[in-house]
């Protein structure tokens, strides 16, 4: 009953004892330039996966995303506008501090078993989830202030005398005073809207 | 037979004057003269006007038109971007003008809580306006230049 325990007990003792061993036959010079090296292409390996994860084609790439809220996107001015500039998904999806990216990227787990299972891959079916995914979003936005609008839109660069008059009387009224964040009144400026029932600021 | 032969001959070019006639001029007027073979240049796109100023009705019932940007305002089953602002209990908030009382009536004139399902939808009625040219000569005369007697 107890041999199979005792068994990977003494194959992990014997892992341990030889990696707790210095090399025999191993230089030191080997060790620590392979080490170097190994340590570079495993780090920029992984730097460029993500990175390639971190694309809209990627995103895309599942009928989910191109089939939704990617087509939604196309008419809207994040898009398509007067300059030319464009958020793509990842802009605004995607936290672009380096350990905030790294805990959503582990949350984005998740998204992987819906899509192996299917959790939204049909219209109706993402229809009918749309409430929920985009609370996620909301409150993922609120509680970093609007970061990822703010990595292009700073407040410091917002010059209020050449806005309409309603932007800018609102924008000194909630904004600036920190009384609101974008997303409190900035909701669907890329996507098309859920059932707002029930939602603060919508009737 | 020789008279017949030339009321054909007669009728047949009449036909086909009659037909360049309708197709020269004719059926160009709302393709401005373009020939119908080629495709016109389309006209310059203009500006939605955005200065949030009123304008005046033309007439009383005359549903107030829209003087900012609505790109993008969605109103569906799901959402109603306008009344973010324009709905009652938005109005201290948003400081625009709230949404008239009709629009809380049903058809019996029964005041409701909410906007009315039939005045739902705010575009069918009021519509943004562009700095662009009049397509055709406007002869309106407002009934206060009529009372007057101007």
């Amino acid at each position: 009953m107890l041999t199979p325990i005792k068994k990977l007990w003494g194959f992990a003792c014997r892992i341990w004892s030889s990696a707790n061993r210095p090399a025999k036959h191993l230089s030191i010079g080997f060790l620590t330039i392979g080490g170097f090296v190994a340590g570079v292409m495993f780090w920029g390996g992984f730097n460029t996966a993500l990175e390639l994860t971190n694309t809209e084609e990627f995103c895309v790439s599942c009928h989910e995303m191109g089939d939704n809220v990617f087509v939604e996107l196309k008419p809207t001015i994040h898009y398509s506008n007067r300059s030319g500039v464009r958020a793509t998904c990842p802009d605004c999806h995607v936290p672009h501090n380096w350990t905030d990216k790294i805990s959503r990227k582990m949350q984005a787990s998740k998204e992987v078993w819906g899509k192996l299972f299917g959790t939204i891959n049909t219209r109706e079916k993402f229809q009918a989830e749309r409430r929920r995914l985009a609370g996620h979003e909301w409150e993922r936005l609120k509680a970093n202030n609007s970061l990822e609008c703010r990595n292009c839109h700073s407040t410091e660069s917002m010059d209020i005398t050449v806005q309409s008059t309603r932007a800018a009387e609102a924008h000194q009224a909630f904004l600036f005073t920190g009384e609101k964040t974008c997303i409190d009144c900035h909701k669907g400026i890329a996507h098309e809207l859920p059932d707002m029932t029930g939602v603060e600021g919508w009737e | 037979m020789k008279r017949l032969l030339v009321n054909i001959t007669a009728a047949v070019g009449l036909m086909a004057l009659a037909s360049t006639a309708a197709f020269s001029d004719g059926a160009a007027t709302l393709r401005q003269g373009e020939p119908i073979a080629s495709e016109a240049q389309a006209p310059k796109m203009n500006k939605v006007e955005n200065n949030d100023v009123k304008r005046v009705r033309n007439y009383p019932e005359q549903p107030p038109t829209i003087p900012h940007q609505t790109r993008d305002y969605e109103i569906s089953l799901n959402a109603n971007k306008c009344l973010s602002c324009h709905a009652r209990t938005r109005t201290g908030e948003s400081q625009a003008p709230m949404v008239s009382v009709t629009h809380y009536m049903d058809r019996d004139n029964q005041v409701l809580a909410t906007v009315s399902p039939r005045r739902y939808f705010c575009n069918q009625c009021h519509v943004t306006q562009v700095t662009a040219p009049p397509l055709v000569e406007n002869e309106f005369i407002d009934v206060e230049h009529i009372i007057k007697g101007e």
